[in-house]
């Protein structure tokens, strides 16, 4: 007999623009996998027309996006207009990396739930997005 | 609204093209959800129509780059294309890294392609239970090709067999003791084989493996596919002497002799012996299979499976592979093997539904009145064994 | 606790567990001559050179860029001022993946991480003012490096300043990237035939240029431990000279011009005892394995710069003290070269006031702590030749486990260094979530009502705007018919087998642009996908 079915949290962590530091991006993929939710991670290079694809077609409940390159003012808003505009309202919307104090008004503005600065714990990313999941 | 509702809302705006409904219906079948057996009664009259083709293979065989470009190629060809990636679930947490959209780079914001990673979820080495609902959706969606990738392990080369129209089996070149590795279960399966990084050493050599235990097993000429008609078919299993299979078709190994044998074999690194074993194990297992499968898959030895070379990184021989595969289907349809598969697919779907609401009802009903525990118990106990204990279930609450 | 000991295990940044005390049992077998050897002598265990720091101080060099290149022309000069003995050059994301700034993929980006470079136009600012006979320039630049280097060429001959006297670093290191730093284009022959094209025209042509920057640092920052940073750079080290002397080269001709780049992180010892074992374990490579002849073949000259994962954004000025000892650790390793991350690293690029403070760091270290009047002071300390020894030890185990692999490149394509890296990433971050592993400010010693109150630099959101007029400016009044018909001597050159170099020189003469000349390879080579492990 199988084992019944169970809802999975699903969590699209994705990389955007040009940045290429992944090393936090990994790290997240695998404490989120450890934790029980099935992690999709997107790779570098990607366009927001493709991560907002991927999280579409996964139907994910949460997109983290990892930003070490200073882009995040210009892709993470283009990317949140983008899921708008597909009639996406129920994905919880995570930032983290290297984001100034003084930016994060902004992101929380366009649809970012929340802002995880360098050296933040994994375990609270972990809880925040459990207690946070809209769906 | 009721789940009934929810699925025919859900439903409809799936019906119109709306890819976030597809995605979410992909969920609810994924997750149990209470809409899940209304969206797939719903879905089901849609169904039947797309080519669904398995793509399996050991880890680094660089599945995901091929489906990547055998979609590019589909899409080229004015085909629509779903891709469903499945992975492993991590037993020791319940999570999951899905790992092979990062792969699939050229297509994802195409309209004409939609990708989903499914996690197995629990279900050891195999498919997830709700792949083939999945794939389901998508053949009801409307798209003209369905490629389901899998992780070539334990049981799921069987499961793919079982949900793919086309089984691609993907290898690379220098896989060790190459008889060994290929007798571990993929040879049976495949309607077409690639050797994928064609351009690493030792692809020849794999490649001729391959097609010489194809040969043993199919007797055929290499690289032709013969579709004897089916009076043809049963007059080549009464030539031979006694050891038809049972479905009526020849049993090579019961024919060929040491000469035969070895003129098949193209490597000439294996004694008579060696071979004679593998072409009675192969027949063996063929008919196994296709008492099992349906006519469609392997042991049908009219599909001479084609082994093909590729890069897939570079996009090199996938073109020929797209030719194949959609040989393959020309050959379902043409052979009536589609029609026949249809039918063995809705047999076996109905037997199996039957089955577990049969067991799950009648066991509940055992289960209420403590029967079922205390049964248990003296079956453990060895005061009754499990046969008459079963019967004892049956006869008080089955059908009841 | 067992013995009196505050933990059941102690073990640094690496996870590498330390005993006690060390003495002479952990060095049995242990031999001057041949394991140290005096400094400037084979195996330059204990320096490359025989006078080190009492010759020369290392330089100190401030990796700086930002905006568009008048901020960094600016910033460059605040430097030289404060008395930083080279230049170091930071290029955007953009520049460094070989796209102009209006390319759609530069929105957002560009001038953010260093300076945006488009065109020579942009060189010829950047360098406004410098005398590159006086001042030697390292440049971040991988796969458009001899983009960058003849655009340095062509400022130099401007400037009056011949080839021979021009002397600097590109980076150059593409291997490092498919590994760890990530800012690849083109998949690894081309790459490859890109870097010794740049190592040939250098050896005949620009003999004091140091044509690549062999490097561990963005190995070390994307999670590996000591060990693997020296071992996978190493092995990057020797699959290049491979590479050239497979192009044709003379070992001895361009071994002399091979220069490192490593991390310098928390350990102190561990650091130590891996710039000492890399000198060793290169000059045996370079001499015994490839047979090297010029002792100055078998010279491990590196670069070094203070760990960046290892600053937090949490109570900022402890990088002050974190960098000290890191770049204290750098000085007693040997390096001929140093940048010390500014205490506000892990908010933002640096402040002005926060490099000054960083430079003043390596000049304290100079003048006022003594450690610069003698060479390798450590050397018979039980521990650190002990470590010394392990280090290499390790070293050569993965050398033998990348080679079963069929090599570097076999390795990278399989994932296997991206897959180990990733491991060791994770694990360090468990040791943190753990506590085991301790870090100031973060998970000890907290304070939960910090404010932050550091004033950190902000790029001018002018920049993009600026830059993308520019651009266009140069493509539309440059000569069209000399900048196409280089362009197409390019283009020709590249799908034959000519050295490069010279055609690069001309396109750039011309003010073609990084994006023409990085998206003409595009075209010919296509792009690298990696084979994405996590």
């Amino acid at each position: 007999m199988e084992a019944a079915p169970e809802r999975r949290i699903r969590v699209l962590v994705a990389k955007l623009g040009l940045d290429a530091h992944d090393r936090g991006a990994k790290v997240v993929a695998r404490a989120y996998r450890d934790a029980g939710f099935e992690v999709i991670y997107t790779g570098l290079y990607q366009r927001p027309e493709a991560v907002a694809a991927a999280a579409i077609q996964e139907d994910v409940d949460v997109v983290a996006i990892s930003s070490l390159a200073g882009a995040h003012g210009v892709l993470i808003p283009e990317l949140t207009r983008l899921l708008r505009e597909q009639g996406v309202d129920d994905v919880l919307i995570l930032a983290g990396g290297i984001i100034p104090e003084d930016d994060v008004p902004a992101l929380l503005e366009a649809g970012v739930s929340r802002v995880f600065g360098p050296g933040s714990d994994l375990n609270e990313i972990i809880e925040y997005t459990k207690v946070n999941v809209k769906r | 609204m009721t789940a009934e509702e929810r699925a025919a809302e859900l439903f409809a705006r799936l019906a119109t093209g709306d890819r976030r409904a597809l995605a979410r219906a992909i969920t609810w079948v994924e997750d149990g959800a209470p809409e899940a057996s209304a969206l797939m009664r719903l879905a089901y009259p849609r169904t039947g129509r797309a080519h669904v083709v398995g793509i399996t293979g050991p880890p680094w065989a660089g599945k995901s780059t091929l489906v990547d470009r055998l979609a590019v190629e589909l899409r080229a060809r004015g085909q629509t294309v779903a891709i469903v990636a499945v992975d492993p679930t991590s037993p020791f947490s319940g999570g999951a890294i899905l790992g092979d959209r990062i792969r699939m780079q050229r297509t994802l914001t195409d309209p004409g392609v939609f990708m989903r990673s499914l996690a197995a979820r629990g279900h050891l080495g195999g498919l997830s239970p709700a792949t083939a609902e999945v794939v389901g959706l998508l053949d009801a969606f409307g798209f003209d090709v369905v490629l389901v990738e899998t992780v070539g392990a334990g049981q799921s080369e069987v499961e793919i067999m079982e949900l793919a129209h086309t089984t691609c089996v993907v290898v690379i070149p220098g896989m060790g003791d190459e008889i060994q590795a290929i007798k571990a279960g993929i040879l049976e399966i495949g309607d077409v084989f690639v050797c994928n990084k064609a351009d690493r050493d030792g692809a020849d050599r794999t490649v001729n493996e391959i097609e010489m235990m194809l040969d043993l097993g199919h007797m055929g000429e290499p690289g032709i596919n013969r579709w004897p008609s089916e009076t043809e078919g049963a007059q080549a299993s009464q030539s031979a002497d006694g050891a038809a299979a049972p479905d009526g078709k020849a049993s090579v190994g019961a024919r060929a002799g040491d000469a035969a044998l070895r003129r098949l074999d193209r490597t000439g690194h294996h004694s008579a012996e060696e071979l004679g074993n593998v072409a009675s194990y192969l027949t063996r297992a063929a008919a196994h299979a296709a008492a099992r499968h349906g006519t469609a898959n392997p042991g049908d030895i009219s599909w001479r499976p084609p082994v093909l070379k590729t890069v897939a990184k570079d996009g090199l021989g996938v073109a020929e592979v797209v030719d194949r595969l959609g040989e393959h289907l020309t050959f379902l349809k043409e052979t009536g093997r589609w029609q026949a598969r249809r039918e063995h697919d809705a047999a076996r779907r109905l037997e199996e539904l039957v089955r577990e609401r049969v067991v799950r009802a009648t066991l509940a009903r055992a289960r209420a009145v403590g029967d079922f525990e205390r049964l248990v118990r003296q079956v453990a106990d060895r005061q009754l064994d499990p046969y008459t204990a079963a019967d004892e279930i049956l006869r008080s609450h089955w059908g009841g | 606790m067992a013995g009196g000991e505050r933990k059941e295990r102690f073990a640094g940044v690496s996870d590498r567990p330390v005993k006690r005390f060390y003495g002479p049992d952990d060095i049995a077998g242990f031999d001057y001559h041949r394991d140290l050897g005096d400094p400037g002598e084979y195996p330059f265990t204990r320096g490359v050179y025989p006078t080190m720091y009492r010759g020369k101080l290392w330089t100190m060099r401030q990796f700086a860029g930002f905006g568009t290149a008048e901020e960094t022309n600016a910033r460059f000069r605040y430097l030289l001022e404060q008395g930083q003995t080279g230049l170091s050059t930071a290029f955007d994301m953009p520049t460094l993946l070989g796209y102009d700034s209006d390319h759609p993929y530069a929105n957002g980006e560009v001038g953010k991480l260093g300076v945006a470079i488009d065109s020579l136009e942009d060189f010829e600012i950047l360098f406004e003012g410098i005398p590159l006979d006086k001042v030697s320039t390292s440049m971040t630049i991988n796969p458009p490096a001899s983009v960058m280097l003849a655009m340095y060429l062509v400022v130099a001959e401007k400037q009056g300043v011949s080839w021979d006297q021009v002397s600097g670093t590109i980076q150059n290191d593409i291997l490092k990237d498919y590994i760890a730093q990530k800012t690849y284009i083109y998949p690894p022959e081309p790459s490859l035939r890109l870097i010794t094209d740049t190592i040939a025209f250098c050896a005949r042509h620009v003999p004091r240029w140091n044509t690549i920057s062999i490097s561990g640092y963005h190995i070390r920052e994307a999670g590996a431990t000591a060990a693997q940073e020296l071992a996978f750079t190493l092995a990057n080290g020797m699959t290049y000279v491979e590479a050239a002397i497979r192009a044709g080269l003379d070992v001895d001709e361009f071994a002399p011009r091979l220069s490192f780049f490593f991390d310098v992180h928390n350990d102190f010892f561990e650091e130590i005892a891996k710039f000492r074992a890399a000198r060793r374990i290169w000059a045996r490579v370079m001499r015994e394995r490839f047979g090297a002849k010029n002792p100055r073949s078998w010279m491990l000259r590196t670069h070094a710069q203070t760990a960046g994962v290892s600053l937090t954004a949490q109570q900022p000025e402890n990088n002050i003290v974190r960098v000290t000892l890191q770049a204290l650790a750098a000085v007693l390793g040997g390096t001929q070269s140093l940048h010390t991350n500014s205490y506000d690293e892990a908010l933002a690029l640096p402040s002005e006031d926060a490099v000054r403070i960083a430079l003043r760091t390596q000049q304290i270290i100079a003048e006022e702590s003594g450690v610069a009047n003698v060479v390798d002071p450590l050397a018979g300390s039980y521990y650190v030749e002990y470590l010394t020894g392990k280090l290499e030890e390790e070293a050569y185990a993965y050398f033998d486990q990348i080679e079963a692999q069929g090599g570097v490149i076999a390795a990278i394509e399989k994932g296997w260094f991206q897959q180990q890296i990733a491991d060791s990433a994770y694990r360090f971050q468990r040791r943190v979530q753990s506590g085991d592993y301790k870090v100031v400010g973060v998970n000890a010693y907290v304070d939960p009502d910090e404010k932050l109150n550091v004033k950190i630099l902000k790029v001018n959101p002018d920049v993009q705007r600026r830059q993308i007029e520019r651009v266009r400016r140069v493509r539309e009044t440059r000569n069209q018919q000399a900048s196409a018909a280089a362009l197409a001597e390019l283009r020709r050159a590249s799908q034959a087998s000519e050295n490069l170099m010279p055609y690069i020189i001309e396109c750039v003469r011309n003010y073609c642009t990084v994006g023409e000349i990085c998206g003409l390879w595009r075209e010919l080579w296509g792009e690298y996908r990696e084979e994405s492990v996590y």
